[in-house]
């Protein structure tokens, strides 16, 4: 299999993205602190080793910094208004007379099965925050709305515009920050925030209408001879068909959801969208420049995310002693070959997606 | 293949029009060049060509602009993005996609351009545009030559019949300008694509025009002609033509090497004349600013490389140097927004990155490259209150400004001078300008002149970052070069500008090897010579 698939080019982003929500979905399906920290390590890894030279990429440090503030905070709250089960009292706080009916318990015993369910409890919640992190920056948002329909084409560039208000923002901050130090002003604290919100909102709101502008005059939203019902007609059918997508796999992971709202719904709705497209790429006069190809290095990226998913989803409904590790928190927990073997599969994308273009060095000096 | 016919545009809220009465009628394959001071309209005019004004900008167009025959009335500027490539004066600004091929095909994908002769012409442009090395990169990472070069390959892609470009070089230094004239020069003559630019910085570009379009504003009518004849009359002129016209030369020479030939005789005349001597301000002051080994760097660039440097009082001194040289880092070193990397720098006694803001903004005023950053009140008479004592500097140092109008409503002349009111209200001895020429006109040029001549009078040290070799050779004291964060050269203004050609300003290429450096400096020369 060494075609020309495996020449160096960026992977198709949508296989990262479904690589990504296979690790993710089984962050979700297990409380194994050994197979949470397996997957943080197996999605490092393949960042580490395909995450191309763009600002963007960098990304993955502020999902890695956020994770570990989701769970300090898991943590802190456990230790003061969590739920204080279990037997073994660590240290015991001051506690709030609140009267018991409340459910709510200020303070107290600190238990070690709590503290660990809490910890353990946090460190889900980060890994699922790490594993997007890792699709963040290995394939842009940006780069996976350019592969949305023609027909939701319009969708795209709305959610592509609201996104890059908040780097805007950020930039439009740096600028009103400067200037203020330049006329002696604090440049911290709440009421020099006060005094910059205004100027930061307008400078970001500028600059969207300069992009809708710069859009315009470079020919976006040409309609040509196309009737606007049908165009409409498509939009309607695509977003119908992917929001019932969503309900219906909503329904088919939730246990307990009615009959109707899984299978049936994903069945149906994958059906609506498909003729939705279908429509859409026939009124679409828009091209696209490059499109990323799906070849056999997508295939196994996006089935490597399939196995890890599928592994634990079916490890964790079979009831495998080792997904749910809470019970007895003071041994070490069995680790399931199982979930083992599929996070090791999860790891294969570090060799099977094609190498990356070579850069040349990025100067980011550009002030 | 642009026609205006009888056009007024009004924008909205606006007692006066924009433009009034203009007709325009601009023959294809031309390179029409659009010259007048700063708020006579130039960029209005320009935004009528593709339907921006008024279907973006708002307000009311009377008359009929068609380009190729189109109608801009019935047609939105994205109708007519095959016909016209619209350039703004920020790149930036004008930017949609992350990375440079994508920008590039971005409005061919909107033109439903079919993917193989898509992917000709982005290689065709990176090569004819030389960007073919940097294809991958993100935009923002780019210097703001190759910026503007993206910018202008993302319209040539489309192959519009008609280009539009308002500043295409005011960001860029001296050799960059170069590329982008070259490479527009090659398309009008290699593809006979009609191109139409407005520009302050004449001396880069008239000499490539064909036609020059007068706009002198204030309702005045629009002047078409003859890039010779329209200059024998233009008060804004590059100083190679002011120099024609004062020497009575005909033809009007317009590029050095016309003018050079022209000035035969003058050279022999000036031959035995010492051209006259800077003001003898330099070694009087006091030291103010003292860097020494300042090494500055971003995430491991390095911006400054162990720079010695001393400023003192009275000077006025130019920081220049190619995009991305460092020019912008040692003014924001100097003004306490950085901290070095190593080295130490003192500003008035002390180190300006360690001090609160209040007390850095009284040692240091730094004027930043958009000056309307620096303002945020919604009026001048506010934004003067806030700064304390400013509205009488400004007063001195502009005129009479209205004081009701929104800072964003003054010309860019006079929001540079509400700027520096605004900075210098805090009287610090040292003052700090990155590209203060940017947009402005030749004469609000002459007055930012004489404004910080009279600054450097009043014990004070002006540095600047530019590119504008004409400022520099009317005004600076003496002559910093840096170069991939090394000062490379350092000395008085004339000697240095006069050493290097990138450098060098109109008078003194065509006066070499004797050495002035402006028309005002000839003309003295002349007058104190016996007849």
């Amino acid at each position: 299999m060494r075609g020309t698939t495996r020449l160096p080019r960026p992977l198709h982003p949508v296989a990262w993205w479904l690589w990504a929500s296979g690790l993710a979905v089984a962050a979700g399906a297990t409380s194994n602190p050994v197979l949470l920290v397996a997957l943080i390590v197996v999605a490092g890894a393949v960042v580490g080793a395909r995450r191309p030279v763009t600002p963007w990429a960098s990304s993955y440090g502020a999902f890695l910094r956020v994770a570990l503030v989701v769970l300090a905070i898991r943590v802190v709250l456990y230790v003061f208004v969590g739920d204080a089960g279990g037997s073994h009292v660590l240290v015991r706080l001051p506690r709030l007379p609140l009267p018991a009916d409340w459910g709510v318990r200020v303070g107290g015993a600190i238990t070690e099965e709590g503290l660990v369910t809490s910890l353990e409890d946090g460190l889900r919640l980060a890994t699922v925050l790490v594993c997007i992190g890792a699709a963040n920056s290995l394939a842009s948002p940006a780069r996976l709305l350019k592969v949305m329909p023609g027909a939701l084409y319009e969708v795209g560039v709305a959610v592509g515009v609201a996104v890059s208000f908040a780097p805007q923002a950020v930039a439009s901050l740096g600028r009103v920050r400067r200037a203020r130090r330049l006329r002696g002003r604090r440049d911290r604290g709440l009421a020099a925030l006060r005094g910059m919100a205004v100027p930061v909102l307008e400078g970001a709101l500028e600059r969207s209408v300069d992009l809708a502008a710069a859009m315009d005059v470079r020919g976006f939203g040409r309609t040509g001879d196309v009737r606007a019902a049908t165009r409409r007609l498509a939009a309607a059918l695509t977003l119908a068909g992917v929001v019932a997508v969503c309900a219906g796999s909503y329904g088919l992971l939730t246990s307990g959801a009615p009959f109707l709202l899984g299978a049936p719904l994903a069945v149906g709705g994958s059906a609506v969208a498909v003729a939705g497209f279908a429509t859409g790429s026939r009124v679409s006069r828009r091209t696209r420049y490059r499109p990323d190809p799906w070849a056999v290095p997508e295939w196994s990226v996006a089935a490597s995310g399939a196995v890890v998913a599928a592994a634990f989803l079916v490890a964790s409904h079979a009831g495998l002693a080792g997904m749910d590790a809470a019970s007895n928190p003071t041994a070490v927990p069995d680790v399931p070959l199982l979930a083992l073997l599929a996070t090791a599969v999860a790891l294969l994308p570090a060799v099977a997606a094609p190498p990356l273009r070579l850069y040349r060095s990025v100067a980011s000096v550009t002030a | 293949m642009i026609r205006f016919e009888a056009v007024t545009a009004t924008y909205p809220d606006a007692a006066e029009p924009a433009l009034r009465d203009v007709d325009l009628d601009i023959a294809a394959g031309q390179l029409c060049l659009v010259v007048g001071s700063t708020g006579s309209g130039k960029s209005t005019l320009l935004k009528c060509v593709n339907g921006l004004m008024p279907h973006f900008t708002g307000g009311t167009l009377r008359g009929r602009v068609t380009v190729g025959g189109r109608d801009t009335r019935t047609h939105r500027p994205r109708e007519l993005a095959d016909v016209v490539g619209y350039v703004g004066q920020d790149p930036v600004a004008g930017f949609v996609t992350d990375t440079v091929e994508d920008e590039l095909a971005y409005g061919m994908e909107s033109l439903g351009v079919a993917p193989a002769t898509m992917r000709r012409r982005v290689e065709e442009t990176l090569d004819l545009l030389g960007l073919a090395d940097v294809r991958n990169r993100p935009l923002l990472t780019l210097s703001a030559g190759q910026q503007q070069r993206v910018a202008i390959g993302s319209v040539l892609v489309m192959h519009p019949q008609v280009l539009v470009l308002d500043e295409p070089t005011s960001a860029l230094d001296p050799p960059a300008a170069e590329e982008v004239l070259a490479a527009l020069t090659r398309l009008v003559h290699d593809l006979g694509v009609t191109v139409l630019v407005a520009e302050h910085r004449l001396e880069r570009v008239v000499q490539y025009a064909d036609a020059v379009v007068h706009v002198p504003g204030r309702g005045a009518p629009v002047e078409v002609g003859l890039p010779a004849d329209v200059m024998q009359t233009s008060p804004v002129a590059p100083p190679v033509v002011r120099l024609g016209r004062a020497r009575g030369w005909a033809p009007l020479p317009l590029s050095v090497r016309d003018a050079r030939t022209a000035a035969t005789s003058l050279r022999t005349a000036l031959a035995g004349v010492a051209p006259p001597e800077p003001p003898p301000v330099a070694a009087a002051g006091r030291v103010v600013v003292t860097a020494r080994k300042l090494t500055v760097d971003y995430d491991g660039a390095v911006a400054l490389r162990a720079v010695d440097l001393t400023v003192r009082t009275g000077e006025i001194v130019a920081v220049m140097g190619r995009n991305g040289a460092g020019k912008s880092s040692l003014l924001s070193t100097f003004a306490g927004l950085r901290a070095p990397a190593s080295g130490t720098v003192d500003v008035d006694g002390a180190e300006p990155w360690k001090l609160p803001a209040p007390e850095a903004v009284r040692r240091v005023g730094l004027i930043p490259q958009e000056p309307g950053d620096l303002l945020w009140a919604d009026t001048v008479a506010r934004e003067c209150a806030d700064a304390g004592n400013a509205a009488e500097l400004l007063r001195t140092l502009a005129g009479p400004v209205d004081m009701d109008l929104h800072p964003r409503d003054l010309s860019e002349g006079q929001r540079l001078a509400l700027a520096l009111a605004v900075v210098l209200s805090a009287a610090p001895p040292v003052l700090l300008l990155d590209e203060p020429t940017r947009g402005l006109d030749y004469e609000a040029k002459e007055r930012l002149v004489t404004m910080l001549r009279d600054l450097a009078g009043e014990d004070r040290a002006i540095v600047f970052a530019t590119h504008d070799v004409e400022l520099v050779a009317e005004v600076a004291t003496r002559v910093v070069v840096l170069a991939d964060g090394d000062v490379v050269s350092d000395g008085p203004a004339a000697t240095v500008v006069t050493d290097s050609p990138a450098f060098a300003p109109q008078v003194a290429k065509i006066l070499a090897p004797q050495r002035f450096l402006t028309v005002a400096a000839v003309e003295a020369a002349l007058a104190r010579m016996p007849a």
